[in-house]
């Protein structure tokens, strides 16, 4: 369970070069190991979805990955450095060994097309020597898989619902078994009764198939429930992480506290809500020192000129937190 | 401008009133549909009644495709209605445009969902509010009393300073300061009665809550009848004294926020409040204990049915793990629920001569038996009709 499947370290991903150039994510350390579901919360314009581009090399034009490494370690094997990869090595890498569900996956299908054709295509093109009759028996297993009868292999996108055609896009994305799924806001345009639906069948696929979730929302109520783990981003930046349960318990950053008390619960004491003052930064105008200072109730001295680093404080063991009011006792081992 | 001359009418007083008001949108006759005698239509909204009272918000929570906005566009009379009745103050109103929907509009205004799309991205705030102050002629007489105006509204929404907010175009605003210009406009014609469709659904969640905190405020301090309309329960039982659940197109539960969101009546509002996000239920370890349980809990509920051809009786019939017989011939009435007063549901369970006669479950074969059996069920669990019907 602990040993790393995806590192990334100091990764940062401009937008456009030189002065002009727009920091989207800076110096990002983040690991995801083997069969973990790893959460990546923020808002929008934080880089959370930057950074999952960034690291499948799927960023298009101006943004430029200007820094740091993504490493990749195959169940069996030697690492494997994702931003040097050749072209021909990268094709083969995408899908097989990680896959992304997109933002608004619902329209990723393309509607003149059966569904049949499309997740026979991502068979095909990685498996060119298998047989025509195990690809079908393969997709239908797939569909199958997701709780959608086989039968609807040969219908259009527009022939089923928009929770269908999730399903079939995380189908798709588990085609080739890989080790590392990432999932951008999957459930965003969802109803919350299919949301769970699906949630509850992709932990299920995990526990069968082992593989490693990193999950992108901004829904950090969801997260709480759904993710072992929760790394915080604000302004590009990793602000916060930790367990899933100790983040909820006791936030350290303030910023993760304010996100904590931003949503109303459905049961329990109605408790006072206070949200966030202001509203997220500029990137192309980010404040010096801690991007959070202005909106911080507890800011003080140091906040407002030094970038504070993200680390193990001295008074919580066993999480990371990037925050002058917690300093950092040991630098983070990578 | 005088935003809270109505302030002195009497709290509680009933400004809107939906009556068994229904929407049907037709559909495109195809060539083979051209000997049938009853026109296909899609039902969005069927049969729906309810109050909006002065100083207080009502939420109306359902998933997409439930009816909700098509409620708040009727009431804000941007489609005529089907059938049924629309009531302000008392009187009925249909308007078709011109005068007399200028001045209800003047009364009613609603906001809507996104507002990087309803503010026009060529024009200035100043543009926006201006059009609304003058159109509804509370712009003043002079140059200054357009300013104080001005000055007034942003003031009103915490845009402040407002010289800083008066010239700067909507892409200058982030997403939380354009949804209060949008509320600021608004504003402007002095209503009585805003309609929020889903004013903060394309926030940030940072934001959101300075939003609904702002929409909270201005009730209070202008005795604003609000309808708030949400997919987001827990928003409901943060923001609204009284909220409506909506299923494909027709009410199945209403009462005071606390008790249909913490009792929930109707099965249709307990998957719903089972399905919403809730960090308390997570366990010690935290290592995905939350997403088993879940997953074993709501399998195979189904989907929303198509609107076009709904169920006959309760459209929530074929996904509901209580169905009786009863529920796929006849629609059910509002029911009192009992606990709480006010607190009703359009459900055949709440009806002791319907369960009595017919076993629940009975007509669901697959029901899930993890899902519990509503309060009313529990109650009568002792009696002999139901222990024999299980």
């Amino acid at each position: 369970m602990r040993d790393p499947v995806l590192e990334i370290r100091g990764l940062r991903v401009d937008y456009g070069l030189g002065d002009a150039a727009v920091h989207a994510v800076r110096d990002v350390d983040l690991t995801l190991h083997r069969g973990e579901v790893l959460g990546l919360a923020g808002e929008s314009g934080s880089g959370k979805s930057t950074l999952a581009y960034g690291l499948t090399r799927l960023l298009p034009p101006p943004g430029v990955i200007s820094g740091g490494e993504v490493v990749y370690h195959p169940v069996d094997g030697p690492p494997v450095d994702v931003l040097s990869l050749s072209p021909a090595r990268l094709r083969a890498f995408r899908w097989a060994d990680t896959s992304i569900v997109f933002q608004g996956a619902m329209n990723s299908l393309n509607p003149v097309h059966r569904i049949s054709t499309q997740l026979l295509d991502v068979i095909k093109a990685h498996e060119p020597r298998s047989a025509a009759a195990a690809r079908l028996a393969r997709a239908r297993d797939l569909l199958r898989l997701v709780g959608i009868s086989a039968d609807r292999l040969e219908s259009y996108p527009h022939q089923l619902s928009g929770g269908m055609r999730q399903r079939v896009m995380i189908a798709m994305a588990l085609a080739l078994e890989p080790q590392v799924v990432i999932m951008d806001e999957p459930t965003t345009a969802l109803d919350v009764v299919m949301q769970r639906q699906i949630l509850g069948q992709l932990a299920e696929l995990r526990q069968r198939l082992g593989f490693a979730v990193l999950f992108i929302t901004h829904d950090l109520s969801l997260l709480v429930e759904f993710s072992d783990r929760i790394a915080i981003m604000y302004g590009g930046r990793i602000v916060e992480e930790a367990p899933a349960a100790d983040l909820y318990r006791r936030a350290l950053h303030p910023y993760t506290d304010g996100l904590l008390h931003s949503f109303p619960a459905l049961r329990g004491a109605r408790r006072e809500l206070t949200g966030i003052p202001g509203s997220p930064p500029d990137l192309r105008a980010m404040p010096t020192g801690c991007a959070f200072h202005p909106r911080c109730p507890r800011a003080f001295t140091p906040c407002d000129t030094d970038v504070p680093p993200l680390g193990r404080p001295a008074d919580a063991p066993g999480r990371d937190v990037a925050c002058w009011l917690h300093p950092v006792a040991e630098p983070v081992p990578r | 401008m005088t935003l809270s001359e109505s302030a002195a009418a009497p709290a509680d007083e009933v400004v809107l009133e939906a009556v068994g008001l229904t929407k049907h949108f037709p559909v495109r006759k195809r060539l083979r549909d051209l000997f049938s005698r009853t026109p296909a239509v899609v039902h969005a909204v069927d049969d729906v009644s309810f109050a909006l009272h002065r100083g207080r918000v009502t939420a109306l929570v359902g998933e997409s495709g439930s009816g909700k906005s098509t409620v708040a566009r009727l009431l804000a009379q941007i489609y005529p209605r089907t059938a049924g009745d629309i009531r302000l103050h008392g009187t009925s109103t249909r308007v078709r445009g011109g005068r007399p929907f200028r001045s209800y509009v003047r009364r009613v205004q609603l906001i809507l969902q996104d507002p990087f799309a309803s503010l026009n991205p060529v024009h200035t705030v100043r543009y926006h509010l201006t059009r609304s102050l003058r159109i509804h002629r509370n712009a003043g007489r002079s140059a200054e009393d357009l300013d104080k105006a001005l000055a007034n509204l942003l003031t009103r929404v915490s845009l402040a300073p407002p010289e800083r907010y008066l010239d700067a175009f909507p892409h200058e605003l982030s997403g939380g300061q354009r949804q209060r210009v949008a509320i600021a406009r608004a504003l402007g014609a002095d209503p009585e009665v805003l309609l929020a469709d889903e004013p903060v659904s394309m926030l940030d969640v940072s934001i959101r809550l300075g939003v609904l905190n702002l929409l909270q405020d201005l009730k209070e301090r202008l005795n604003l009848a609000i309808l708030y309309i949400t997919h987001d329960i827990a928003s409901a039982r943060y923001f609204a004294d009284e909220t409506i659940v909506m299923y494909a197109g027709r009410m199945v539960e209403g009462g005071d926020s606390e008790t249909v969101t913490q009792n929930p009546a109707h099965p249709y509002t307990r998957l719903l409040t089972e399905s919403a996000p809730d960090p308390e239920r997570i366990t010690g370890d935290g290592a995905g204990a939350g997403i088993d349980e879940a997953a074993g809990k709501d399998r195979g509920q189904g989907e929303p049915p198509s609107l076009i051809s709904p169920p006959a009786g309760c459209r929530f019939h074929p996904r509901c793990p209580h169905a009786m017989r009863r529920c796929t011939a006849d629609v059910p009435p509002r029911l009192t629920v009992g606990d709480r007063p006010g607190h009703w549901t359009a459900c055949w369970l709440y009806d002791p001569a319907t369960v009595a006669a017919d076993a629940p479950g009975s007509a669901a074969p697959d029901a899930d038996p993890a899902v519990p059996p509503p309060p009313a069920l529990v109650e009568r669990e002792d009696t002999a009709t139901l222990g024999e019907a299980r």
